[in-house]
């Protein structure tokens, strides 16, 4: 059961999809970096929509400018020029605490680290950001979104005490109990081993899926491009293409020979339509 | 984030590192313990010495020989014999404010009774030294003016003298003491009046003061060390102190344009002069206490300052998650403050444990029991909380300013 099944969608969400509104509206947005004398341009001109219930990866090579772009999209950063609205609200301008703010209420992140607060249990990483929301029953959210994950067994565990995939899944809850705009995944499955890598990258698609939350995946990995429904290209600060994933709408269990082969074939057949470089 | 949850986040971050929260804590609990003792000490000091003070009697004067501002040259009290037993026989009978003199000669001597003996203070005195002085007779008789007129060789004992020379062994009323190689029949004991070291008022022997002056010091024209005048009343002071020293100067043929060749102080003046000797030392001790009280803020500070480091990537998760400048900033702020008031409670607790062991030492007859006033106690927390406050601010502020990225990159 979903962990919000019985709450009401906020305000602005319900009004975005409906209208289908553009959760994440980037235009023609710069990034420089001055170090020394020198300037270095780390995102040169890049337009990007997201639509609710998007499900997205961002490839592209290192210093092609995805982190760059991931930070911006999460409100860690602020762009040198250009435009960025996410959910109907205008980003640029705010200053360091309206954008923690913004965080809190809008974006859920995963990293390839976990970067789970360590000496605290699953339940008081995933009540993090209810805490800075200043929300009340934040253990009984919190519970129910390590339940989303598979993990109400392991509420007392510390990351020490648990698995890459299990730390990951808590990181997941993390990121979904303040019922986000959208969850920003940094390479979810870079320091795992390819089956948890593949049940992660089945709990997003789930996520995604049967309870429309948008995803937006900052990765290399060409495993993770495939799961999605639409994959952005970068290149030297630009995005450089566009292409819509095939539709796969059963997906079987990662790990089995099927799976591997049905992968196989979506690649191979984003590889014809010229995807990948 | 409400401040009970800032509390509970901070209390959390210092449990995970208990055993250098708990060091870092020790310069609080030892600083704080430190400025407790030193000040009940100082305390108790005071309270002592001007218990004792307050102890020789009520509405004293005190006339001692010689002025300090003599002729530009700092003489000192009793460097000149300008006193005499006329002199205070002359203030009892003509300054109508004085209701009691108290003339006294004082020298150190042995005495001596069989094979015990002791060097004890010897003061020749009248029959008003008694209530002057405020003493009680425990045995037998005070001197009397027969005993003064007569010059007679009879003497009172103080009672840790009597204790001393007899030891509670047989009927020392009458018995012979020796004082200086002459013998002395004693002829009362005094009841215990308390006190310890140089102001322990029950090491002394009384003998009159005509044989003092004749027998044991031979000082001429019988001048004597110091009187002591009783006012009527606490009101008559200043009154007592004009007429005697009209008195006093008449009879030494004083001119208008010389100054006076003795000095009359009130027990006030040696009250507060003994209330101010004693606040410089408790002040002078609480200081030094506090050095080492800032010294572990300094310890605070450093120990923030290496946490927010280490902690960057905390710090910049909690950043990603929606922590907002003020959030991080109370978290640090709270850990720092926490520090203290736990150091500062640890710290109040060994300070009055300490004092406890202290007031049940004697060294010697010299016991003090530390004075714990509930305000020091206050103070100790709320300058703990301080420090807190002054030492955590910076590190939080450190800490609350970090970029999310560079913290959330940071190895």
């Amino acid at each position: 059961m979903p962990f919000w099944s019985g709450m009401a969608v906020p305000a602005p969400i319900r009004a975005a999809q409906e209208s289908k509104l553009a959760v994440i509206s980037v235009r023609d947005v710069r990034k420089i970096y001055r170090a020394a004398d020198q300037e270095v341009v780390a995102l040169d001109g890049v337009s990007l929509e997201v639509e609710p219930g998007d499900y997205v990866a961002i490839m592209g090579p290192s210093g092609s400018g995805k982190s760059t772009l991931m930070n911006i999209i999460g409100c860690l950063d602020q762009p040198t020029s250009g435009e960025y609205i996410l959910d109907g609200r205008d980003t640029s301008g705010l200053n360091d605490d309206q954008l923690a703010e913004v965080r809190n209420q809008n974006i859920g992140f995963v990293f390839q680290a976990f970067n789970l607060l360590p000496r605290m249990s699953a339940l008081e990483n995933v009540e993090l950001p209810l805490l800075y929301r200043g929300v009340r029953n934040r253990t009984e959210l919190a519970r129910r979104a390590l339940a989303m994950v598979g993990l109400e067994h392991r509420l007392g565990h510390q990351p020490n005490q648990l698995s890459g995939g299990q730390q990951q899944r808590v990181a997941i809850a993390r990121a979904l109990v303040a019922e986000p705009s959208i969850v920003l995944a940094d390479e979810p499955t870079g320091n795992l081993d390819s089956r948890v890598g593949e049940e992660i990258l089945d709990i997003f698609r789930n996520l995604n899926e049967a309870h429309g939350i948008t995803v937006v995946f900052v990765t290399h990995d060409e495993k993770v491009a495939a799961h999605t429904r639409r994959v952005i290209h970068m290149q030297d600060g630009r995005i450089v293409t566009h292409s819509e994933a095939v539709e796969a709408p059963y997906e079987p269990p990662a790990w089995s020979q099927e799976a591997a082969l049905l992968r196989a074939a979506a690649q191979a057949e984003r590889y014809r339509a010229g995807a990948t470089p | 984030m409400t401040p009970a949850a800032a509390t509970r986040v901070a209390v959390r971050g210092l449990l995970s590192h208990k055993l250098r929260s708990a060091l870092t804590m020790m310069g609080i609990v030892i600083g704080i313990a430190a400025v407790i003792v030193m000040v009940s000490m100082g305390n108790a000091a005071q309270e002592q010495i001007t218990h004792q003070i307050q102890n020789l009697g009520s509405n004293l004067l005190l006339v001692t020989p010689g002025n300090v501002k003599s002729a530009g040259v700092n003489l000192g009290e009793g460097a000149a014999a300008t006193l005499n037993y006329g002199d205070a026989r002359a203030v009892a009978a003509e300054a109508p404010a004085v209701a009691a003199v108290s003339p006294v000669v004082t020298t150190r001597a042995t005495a001596s009774y069989l094979n015990q003996n002791t060097v004890t203070t010897i003061n020749g005195v009248v029959p008003a030294f008694l209530p002057v002085r405020n003493f009680q007779i425990d045995q037998g008789r005070f001197l009397g003016q027969d005993d003064v007129d007569n010059a007679t060789k009879v003497a009172v004992l103080g009672a840790s003298v009597e204790r001393t020379l007899f030891n509670g062994a047989g009927p020392m009323l009458g018995a012979s003491i020796r004082i200086n190689q002459q013998s002395f029949q004693v002829i009362g004991v005094l009841a215990a009046k308390g006190g310890s070291g140089f102001l322990n008022q029950d090491d002394q022997v009384f003998i009159p003061l005509t044989t003092a002056q004749r027998r044991l010091f031979r000082t001429p024209l019988s001048s004597i060390n110091q009187m002591v005048l009783q006012a009527t009343d606490s009101s008559t002071m200043d009154q007592a102190a004009s007429q005697a020293r009209a008195v006093l100067r008449e009879r030494h043929h004083l001119p208008a344009s010389r100054a006076d060749d003795f000095t009359i102080e009130s027990q006030h003046d040696v009250l507060n002069t003994a209330s101010t000797l004693t606040g410089i030392m408790t002040i002078f001790l609480g200081t030094i206490a506090s050095i080492s009280l800032l010294v572990g803020g300094i310890g605070i500070m450093n120990i923030m300052l290496v946490s927010v480091t280490e902690r960057t990537r905390e710090i910049g998760i909690r950043k990603a998650v929606g922590a907002k400048r003020r959030d991080i900033l109370a978290q640090f702020v709270a850990e720092a403050v926490a520090l203290c008031v736990l150091g500062g409670a640890g710290g109040i607790i060994i300070g009055v444990g300490i004092c406890q062991i202290i007031g049940r030492l004697s060294i010697g007859d010299l016991s003090l029991a530390p004075i714990i006033s509930p305000s020091s106690v206050a103070m100790a927390l709320g300058v703990s909380l301080a420090i807190g406050l002054f030492f955590g601010i910076y590190p939080a502020r450190h800490a609350s300013r970090l970029h999310p990225i560079e913290a959330l990159r940071y190895e």
